[in-house]
């Protein structure tokens, strides 16, 4: 009987990190169902495509550092940020620019700093910024919602994403993009107006973020992560909404509803800021650092000059993350308050 | 019902209690030797007070404790002392330490011991030295001198006695089965402790899990209303003493504090029996009820065991099966540590032996990055945040450690046991902590030698001063003797010369005329001389004496007499001029 020495504990829970991913994976599927259903088939390719290659990618830099694949492929967090990035990018993009956004997640984000777990910003977020500043038009068409015009089907979505050239989709304006460059309408006039906007948020858009809610729904009961983030910048979203909602004057920045059901409203609170690697640590740090993205959203979607805000925000509040950390420490067992930060 | 609270964090890892409390508890007999390591409790080792050969009666004092925090230790059974020496011992380091071994010539024949006569007649201090003499150390886990611990602070008064029977470790269930077959005598030994204490209340707290303990206890404290039966819902690690707090009073203990410090008591239910069986009978602690569990024993279940058993004779006869055995742990499989050598003795405070399967307690798989998902802080009693301690852990960051509060870590294993990429984070906190206490000595030893050197340095500087300080007496004094003597006029030969000099200097001067007084002085000298020589001459005239001296005498006179002549002209034309 040779015996083993080894440290306590000796039991261990059955949680893996394998299994946060494929279960953030799998919470992704009701937004997947939703978008294709109402966009068609572009955002299936694009994440087919950005899990080909992000895998490569990944597997790539993990030869060159010398590391084991299989050990580090099984944990699932590169597919993770290759669904979330294809997810967040506009349906029928062309191969290389899905191709040069992965690569920047996987290789420049992620791997470079030292991979899964080193990374400061989010990776697929940083992806999306690289495209959004080098791309803008292509990270600006939106295709239109079923029942606005036609949806293609998977052949022309994969025309659309590897023969771009011979491609010609319809592109349209999105509900961020109405409000936006709303010029003097009431609110009620604009939605008479433009019927991209459906009855709260925009046909499509709609059904879509409540998909994503459902799913961040299911991994908050799931215990994947905490309520904490999500709350609070849906709850600061909801907040810069009502202050300048202006009772739906033309200079109105859009009702709270609005906010919350449009763009990647949802997308970004349960799959994008809750990112643990990259957001603050404690539950009070949570609380800020959703708090502060949910203001910044808001900030960037009514006097920006972007799409969609969810991507900048993120990275300003990771960048801020530390910060946050240095002076949310919580009460400690015993102690009267946090140590004071020097 | 007593309201109770709650702690923060905390965890529900798989109990596995059942498996060993289908029997009651059962004697493990007296082995062919026992082992009894000298240090078995937080504080000095003892020291022994037999030698080789020498016989030795069941209960007999074999080592005495050194000092205010140790404690005596007695022989388990009757035999002879065949050693003293390194044996393997269950010690998270692995390493043999000094143990004193008898081999038992199964008489089992007892000292003559006594109780008291009723322990309300004695005083707390009196009870406090038969608690100290029967060698009883906390029987939790800890294994803290327990005379020492309900001696306290003086002057502080104890407002709660808290008795621990929570027993949150998964797998044992020594303190269970302890309570469903003693309660009588753990209120006994209750009623002891608050004799001593005084405290204005006593709470028994436990966890809900255990139904046959509560009614067990509450049955005998129907009898003895004196304390209040607590239960509270399962989570670990609630048995830890700070949690427990918490749970029944709602306070902390302050951080670097002890309970003591908010008027608080914590004691193990087997301590309490241990204590009843000391002060009413007399009995020093030689035994203790252990669990052997884990599914590479046939028939888990809890024994009454001599200290000093080899853990060897228990798992025998729980029905060990070797070759599914691969690795033995001594307490529960959350804060329980290896043990290499199934020779090394149950101590006092072997509460549980668990002898898991592979399959049972797997070896954990490689670590994966950790990516901060924040279910280690959920988990943390202690309300750390055991992700920023890892990452400081890493990185050595031994400032950030203490900013963070790792030394308040109670090594749970809470964080570990939820932490989905199987980093061994308790062992990084050891680690860190090891680090910084070697720091902290070294820096005290660096400091210590620097004042040592300074004091030195200081010491050198010192002597040279007083060196000098002597020679400056030495001269001050020389100086002062040579005054003394010119002023008492007494012979100073430099002196005289040199007075001798300024008269003839000033006869000289005299001679040729310039200073008038000292002309005159000069004259009356010449004068007197002259006087002097021609008595002298009258004299030798008168005695008669020799021609040639008188003529020499008379040559004299006439020269001085012609000098004064000069002498007189000279000063009369100067006078003149």
């Amino acid at each position: 009987m040779s015996l083993m020495r080894i440290s306590s504990p000796h039991a261990h829970g059955t949680f893996s990190t394998g299994m946060v991913m494929r279960q953030v994976l799998l919470a992704t599927v009701p937004g997947l169902f939703l978008l294709t259903l109402f966009f068609g088939f572009g955002t299936l390719v694009n994440v087919a495509w950005a899990c080909i290659v992000g895998l490569a990618c990944e597997a790539l830099a993990l030869s060159l550092r010398g590391r084991s694949l299989a050990f580090y492929l099984k944990d699932g967090s590169a597919l993770v940020t290759c669904v979330l990035l294809g997810i967040a990018l506009p349906p029928y993009s062309p191969w290389w620019l899905i191709a040069v956004g992965v690569a920047s997640s996987i290789l420049m984000a992620k791997q470079l700093y030292g991979g899964l777990g080193y990374n400061p910003f989010n990776p697929a977020m940083v992806g999306y910024v690289v495209l959004l500043i080098s791309f803008p038009l292509q990270m600006s068409s939106w295709a239109p919602p079923r029942g606005l015009g036609d949806v293609p089907g998977l052949w022309e979505a994969l025309q659309a994403c590897f023969l771009p050239a011979q491609y010609d989709g319809l592109t349209m304006a999105t509900p961020l993009d109405i409000l936006r460059q709303n010029q003097g309408l009431l609110m009620e006039d604009l939605w008479a107006q433009s019927p991209q906007l459906g009855r709260w948020a925009g046909v499509g858009w709609e059904w879509v973020n409540l998909a994503f809610l459902a799913g961040g729904l299911w991994l908050l009961y799931r215990r994947i992560f905490t309520w904490h983030a999500p709350v609070a910048m849906l709850a600061s979203l909801s907040l810069m909404a009502a202050l300048f909602y202006d009772g739906g004057s033309s200079s109105s920045g859009g009702s709270p509803v609005f906010h919350l059901l449009s763009g990647a409203t949802m997308f970004g609170a349960f799959f994008i800021i809750t990112d643990p690697v990259s957001s603050a640590v404690s539950v009070r740090g949570r609380l800020v650092f959703g708090a502060l993205i949910g203001v910044l959203v808001y900030l960037i979607r009514v006097w920006g000059n972007y799409p969609d805000a969810i991507a900048f925000a993120v990275l300003i509040a990771n960048f801020a993350a530390p910060f946050i950390d240095h002076y949310t420490q919580p009460r400690v067992y015993g102690h009267k308050q946090p140590k004071s930060p020097e | 019902m007593r309201r109770v609270y709650d702690f923060h964090g905390g965890i529900h890892p798989a109990e596995n209690k059942h498996q060993s409390v289908r029997s009651g508890i059962r004697s493990a007999g007296v082995p062919a030797q026992l082992i009894l390591p000298l240090s078995q409790h937080i504080g000095a080792a003892a020291r022994p007070v037999v030698t080789v050969g020498d016989y030795v009666l069941k209960g007999q004092v074999i080592a005495e404790a050194a000092g205010h925090v140790s404690a005596t230790l007695h022989a388990p059974s009757s035999g002879r002392i065949s050693g003293i020496e390194d044996r393997p011992i269950p010690h998270p380091s692995g390493l043999p330490a000094p143990c004193i071994v008898i081999d038992c010539d199964q008489q089992d024949l007892w000292t003559p011991h006594q109780g008291v006569a009723d322990y309300r007649d004695c005083d707390a201090s009196e009870l406090l030295e038969l608690i100290s003499s029967a060698g009883i150390a906390g029987m939790g886990g800890a294994g803290f001198p327990t005379a020492v611990k309900l001696m306290g602070k003086p002057g502080r008064s104890v407002k709660t006695l808290i008795i621990n029977g929570t027993e949150c470790e998964p797998y044992i269930t020594a303190d269970d089965i302890l309570m469903r077959e003693r309660a009588a005598d753990i209120l006994e030994g209750v009623a002891i402790l608050q004799h001593i204490l005084q405290p204005e209340e006593t709470l028994l707290g436990l966890e809900d899990n255990k139904p046959e303990a509560i009614a067990a206890l509450r049955e005998a404290a129907a009898s003895a209303s004196h304390v209040e039966i607590v239960t509270f819902p399962t989570k670990y690690p609630s048995g830890g003493e700070k949690q427990l707090i918490e749970i029944l009073t709602g306070k902390q203990v302050p951080a670097g504090g002890l309970p003591g410090d908010i008027g608080i008591v914590c004691q193990n239910v087997g301590t309490a029996v241990a204590v009843r069986d000391a002060v009413i009978y007399g009995r020093p602690l030689i035994s203790r009820i252990t669990t052997v569990t884990g599914d590479a024993v046939a028939t888990p279940q809890n024994f009454e065991v001599l200290l000093g058993t080899p853990m060897q004779h228990l798992l025998d006869l729980a029905g060990l099966q070797p070759e599914r055995c691969e690795r033995l742990v001594m307490g529960g499989p959350m804060m329980g540590f290896t043990v290499t050598n199934p020779q090394a003795p149950i101590v006092k405070t072997t509460n549980c032996i668990l002898a898991p399967t592979t399959a049972e307690l797997p070896p954990p798989p490689p670590a994966q990055p950790c990516i901060r998902c924040g279910l280690c802080a959920e988990a943390c009693p202690a309300s750390l945040l055991p992700q920023q301690l890892f990452w400081f852990a890493q990185g050595k960051e031994f400032e950030k450690l203490e900013q963070h509060n790792l030394f308040d870590c109670i090594e749970c294993g809470a964080c570990s046991w939820v932490c989905p990429s199987h980093i061994p984070l308790v062992q990084y906190y050891r680690a860190s902590k090891a680090d910084i206490l070697q720091q902290r000595r070294d820096h005290a030893k660096s400091e210590q030698a620097r004042e040592r050197f300074e004091a030195r340095q200081t010491r050198l500087a010192q002597e040279d001063e007083e060196r000098e300080a002597k020679r400056a007496a030495r001269k001050a004094a020389a100086e002062k003797r040579t005054q003394l003597a010119t002023q008492e006029g007494g012979e100073d030969p430099i002196q005289a010369a040199i007075d001798r000099a300024k008269a003839k200097k000033a006869a000289q001067q005299a001679g040729t005329g310039t200073e008038p007084a000292a002309a005159a002085s000069a004259l009356d000298t010449l004068r007197q001389k002259l006087e002097k020589a021609e008595q002298r001459l009258a004299q030798s005239h008168a005695s008669g004496e020799d021609a040639k001296i008188v003529a020499a005498l008379e040559a004299s006179a006439e020269r001085l007499r012609g000098k004064l002549t000069e002498a007189e002209s000279a000063a009369s034309e100067a006078g003149a001029s």
